[in-house]
């Protein structure tokens, strides 16, 4: 069997099944959960078998409808496409299996139980539509294709924000909704500079014209300013804590695990890849300051909150930090190395972030608050629960032999071998920190209380715990089979060096 | 996958199952839990002598796995991590016959167990561990499966303290982690085995191979409780007994002064430091740490705090022993005296458990007359004291006099003078203990007296201390039979060629 490497047309089932289960998801009324998990298990299945035409076959590319490019959608894959790919389908299929869990743990509320039935209405075929955007963005292979999916992100992320219906959620989204459109519009005014003037908007095009025309650096800023607003970079992160933190426990992991990597994802692609040759060593130390910024700015900020999901939502913050640290380090390494820490801590991050913020959800299903100080006792009445909060928030700190520690190590490294050891300082505070608010609230877990424990509410489904305890324990395991994403990566960057000669950076 | 590979896994599995499935029983089924523990534990001694045998016989036990390119996990059993990994299990095997006594009826029992045999389990990780990112791993690891033993309780005073010991500990991390990376950016990959990095980087990067020495050495000191870095160590006396003694000598500061042993003797290698010239610092930091230890365990009222001090100093033996390298005895004499320590302090900390369980008894000025009362508990306390003070024929005695032959070969007197001035301390701070014990008179009722089975405490609490009592007398006895501790000790010591 031989697959023509221009022609595989089944890369679009990753953007094709999710639509259309959205849209079945709108029209059916009873039985969207299973719509929902059968599209996010073939998802998954799909996400699979392309991983594996990767490795045998080398990239691929797809033109819709047979137009070729500068015309036509072009979709791709490569190695770190598909790691995001990758990424998107394990959480989201752990998201997918959480939020049944959520949606139908009982409440005896009987107003909270009637808003809960509607939420879950809404719920499902957004998140479908959202998962469109992900693995669209992620598979783009052209400039105005990729606006189409971030804004098929922005505004599915915020309806999805808005869902809890509770005014300060409302406030937050309708805030969040208002950034991600001034994002959009930067990135789409960005597209318009560049399409001005090289006149393709194909990436590969758009790679090889790159280094010769001026005014370059004008659209790469504009872009760079769009896509770091929805990114969340300290200082333009205001609007993640509230978003996150108020919006339904599923919707908060969606948000924190996936989007804020899909625009980081793109940013990268172009600095390191489109605008690689026109980027220079202060452009990349100004982000990697940022970068350093965040993870302290966002530490601080998460140990000094008083509820548990802001407190995961600064933490988000910060570890978005690492991201961009990794940016003027890249110099020194080569260009699988810095994807590879790049992927790593993205992956480890979104596994991590996930867990914490289903084990957050169920902490507030099932006390009814999330109050830092008043968690004692959880430890006894949600083990598993308290478990994977724990083992996340070892993964996020970085210790062995989680994916964030390589990536660290890396980042260490490479800090080493460059002399520029003022990351080192950076990256083993941030670490510390994460220490100090990852574990200030596992030791309120620990607190036993005094007099009666609180009379047993419901217990939670197992749907509830276990998402999180199997995506923090690949959080945590990553490390160990770390020779695997390496290796899809290295597939990815030798195949884009055989099909775009001359193009990569 | 061969043989030796698989006993290795199948050492680390030994206590790992069980204790993943000590999590998953129900609390109430104690005996299932109990007999799980136990055969795991007795499996695991007896996988440990066979690899023990068979390195004695120059079997090579190995696991490499590449993670990314310079860095791979790597297991690798050679006569030290034997020695720590024979230590660890034997005394594990002991603390866990008494936490099941100890813990009876108490709450999260099952939590506890389980944790208790992570702990274990990332114990003889840190023995096996064949170079320093795998014992980087491990080492992490047990800060983090000992921390909710430290939190057991779950009190305010015992959450502070674990608030404490983790900040401690996962900042030694960081700077171990710093150190770790550097080296390898400097010299490249340095497996155990080699024992040490070839001299020729010195010329060239001596200042900054220096700082990383220094930079180690504070990893492991945090945990190996060197002054100052030993802060958390007196206040996580709070945890139960059995945790203390897993903490001073099964598990914890018994990794930071075999961290200490690997990163002199593996990492840079005698050769290296004699030329560095990096000796002098940890001798003077051991010595400063021993003497304080000392005089700060004098102040102490409570027993458990006062063990806790002469733990602090009693383990800088093993740094004093490493800084004299370049004297085979001295390093004999350091090296003994990780298992001698072990087998001493965890005889104290479970006589102060029982005092504290069964009368209730927690200061020493409660203990007027106890060993009327205890006299079995206070006849293995006093053994554990008097081999502290270096009283031959304990093996505490064996310890001093291999540092002290080992100071003396090598020209340096003023280690004779520390020795003598620190067991003179010693003996002022234990043997008013003893005295008033046993010749005291019993001041009033005791705090909480119990009446725990037909002997003057539970058997489950009063054998681990009359059997690690016993080894304390005879190990030291036969120090020079052909299977003793020493005698492996020795072994080790041959390899290295000094």
């Amino acid at each position: 069997m031989i697959f023509h490497v221009d022609s595989a047309s089944w890369i679009i089932a990753p953007v094709i099944l999710p639509l259309i289960a959205g849209l079945l998801c709108f029209l059916f009324n009873r039985k969207i959960f299973i719509i929902a998990l059968a599209a996010a298990l073939a998802n998954f299945l799909v996400v699979c078998f392309l991983i594996w035409q990767l490795l045998n076959f080398g990239p691929m590319r797809s033109y819709i409808g047979g137009w070729q490019p500068p015309l036509g959608i072009t979709l791709r894959t490569d190695g770190p496409a598909l790691l995001m790919l990758l990424m998107t389908a394990i959480t989201g299929l752990g998201v997918t299996l959480y939020a049944r869990g959520y949606f139908s743990h009982r409440i005896s509320d009987p107003v909270r139980a009637f808003r809960h039935q509607r939420q879950q209405r809404y719920f499902w075929p957004l998140w479908m539509l959202l998962l469109t955007g992900l693995n669209g963005l992620f598979l783009s292979g052209d400039i105005f294709n990729l606006y189409v999916t971030l804004e098929l992100i922005g505004i599915s992320a915020a309806s999805l924000a808005a869902l809890s219906g509770k005014p300060a959620s409302q406030r937050a989204s309708f805030r969040y909704l208002l950034i991600s459109l001034l994002g959009s519009l930067t990135y789409l005014l960005g597209i318009v500079f560049l399409y001005r003037t090289c006149g393709v908007l194909d990436l590969t095009l758009l790679r090889n014209l790159a280094g010769n025309e001026s005014g370059m650096g004008a659209a790469l800023a504009l872009l760079s300013v769009g896509l770091l607003l929805k990114t969340a970079l300290v200082p333009l992160h205001f609007w993640l804590p509230p978003a996150h933190a108020n919006a339904l426990a599923p919707v908060s992991v969606i948000l924190s695990a996936l989007v804020v990597k899909a625009s980081f994802y793109l940013l990268f692609r172009f600095w390191f890849e489109l605008f690689a040759p026109i980027v220079t060593m202060p452009a990349l130390n100004f982000m990697g300051t940022l970068g350093a910024i965040a993870i302290l700015w966002g530490a601080i900020q998460a140990m000094r909150q008083h509820r548990l999901k802001l407190m995961v939502a600064y933490s988000t913050v910060s570890q978005l930090g690492y991201l961009f640290v990794a940016f003027p380090l890249s110099r020194i390494t080569e260009g699988a190395e810095v994807w590879s820490i790049v992927i790593f801590m993205a992956l480890t991050h979104a596994c991590a972030k996930s867990a914490m913020f289903m084990a957050a959800g169920s902490v507030y299903l099932h006390l009814g608050h999330d109050r830092i100080k008043d968690l004692g006792g959880v430890r006894a009445s949600l083990p598993v629960t308290v478990f994977a909060y724990g083992i996340a928030g070892v993964s996020l700190m970085g210790l062995p032999p989680s994916g964030a520690f390589i990536a660290k190590w890396m980042l260490l490294s490479s800090s080493f071998a460059s002399s520029q050891w003022w990351w080192v300082l950076v990256i083993m505070t941030g670490s510390l920190l994460a220490m100090i608010y990852v574990f200030r609230v596992m030791s309120q877990f620990f607190v036993i209380p005094e007099g009666d424990v609180l009379d047993t509410p419901e217990p939670l489904s197992p749907l509830l715990e276990w998402p999180a305890l199997i995506l923090a324990l690949i959080s945590l395991f990553l490390g160990l089979f770390a020779p695997w994403p390496l290796h899809i990566l290295s597939q990815g960057s030798t195949g884009l060096a055989l099909i775009f000669p001359g193009a990569l950076p | 996958m061969n043989s030796g590979q698989l006993l290795l896994i199948a050492i680390l599995l030994s206590s790992f199952i069980p204790g993943i499935i000590i999590f998953c029983l129900p609390e109430e089924k104690h005996r299932l839990r109990t007999r799980l523990n136990l055969c795991g534990s007795i499996l695991k001694i007896a996988l440990i002598l066979v690899m023990n045998a068979g390195i004695y016989y120059g079997h090579v036990y190995e696991i490499r796995i590449p993670l990314i390119p310079g860095v791979e996990l790597l297991l690798n059993g050679d006569p030290l991590s034997a020695l720590f990994a024979t230590l660890s299990s034997v005394l594990w095997l002991l603390t866990t016959i008494y936490a099941v006594g100890y813990l009876e009826g108490s709450p999260n029992r099952s939590h506890f167990f389980g944790y208790f045999s992570l702990c274990v389990t990332v114990t003889i990780g840190i023995a096996l561990a064949g170079n320093l990112v795998t014992f980087l791993l491990f080492y992490e690891m047990l800060t983090l499966t000992t921390y909710p033993l430290v939190i057991h309780r779950g009190t305010e005073k015992s959450l502070r303290a674990g608030r404490n010991y983790l900040i401690y500990a996962f900042s030694g991390g960081a700077v171990f982690l710093v150190a770790v990376v550097w080296l390898q950016a400097v010299v490249g990959p340095v497996d155990f085995s080699a024992a040490g990095f070839s001299p020729s980087y010195l010329d060239s990067h001596g200042p900054v191979l220096t700082i990383i020495f220094v930079l180690l050495i504070i990893g492991v000191g945090v945990k190996a409780a060197l002054v100052p870095l030993h802060g958390w160590l007196p206040q996580a006396m709070v945890a139960p007994a059995p945790v203390s003694a897993l903490l001073h000598a099964v598990a914890v500061v018994k990794a930071g002064a075999f961290g200490i042993i690997r990163i002199v003797l593996d990492v840079y290698g005698a050769q290296n430091l004699l030329l560095l010239g990096v000796l002098p610092l940890l001798a003077a930091v051991a010595t400063v740490t021993i003497f304080y230890g000392s005089i700060r365990a004098l102040q102490q009222d409570d027993l458990k705090r006062r063990l806790a001090y002469s733990t602090i100093s009693q383990v800088s033996y093993i740094a004093l022993g490493m800084s004299m390298v370049d004297q085979p005895l001295a390093v004999i004499g350091g090296l003994i005296h990780l298992v001698h320590q072990g087998l001493m302090k965890i005889t104290l900390f479970f006589c102060a458990g029982n005092l504290a369980e069964t009368l209730g008894i927690h200061r020493i000025s409660e203990m007027s007359g106890v060993a009327r009362r205890m006299p079995l508990t206070m006849a293995a306390f006093s053994i554990g004291a008097l081999g502290m003070i270096g009283i031959p024929p304990t093996v505490g005695f064996v310890s001093k006099w291999y540092l002290g032959l080992g100071g003396l070969a090598g020209g340096n007197w003023w280690l004779l003078l520390v020795l003598v001035v620190s067991s003179l301390l010693n003996a002022w701070y234990f043997l008013p203990i003893l005295t008033s014990a046993w010749f005291g008179k019993q001041k009033g009722e005791w705090p909480e007296e119990m009446y725990i089975g037909r002997y003057e405490t539970s058997l489950m609490l009063l054998v681990p201390p009359l059997v690690t009592a016993f080894i304390v007398l005879a190990a030291g006895l036969v120090a020079n039979a052909q299977i003793s501790p020493l005698a492996w000790v020795r072994f080790i010591v041959r390899g290295y060629g000094l």
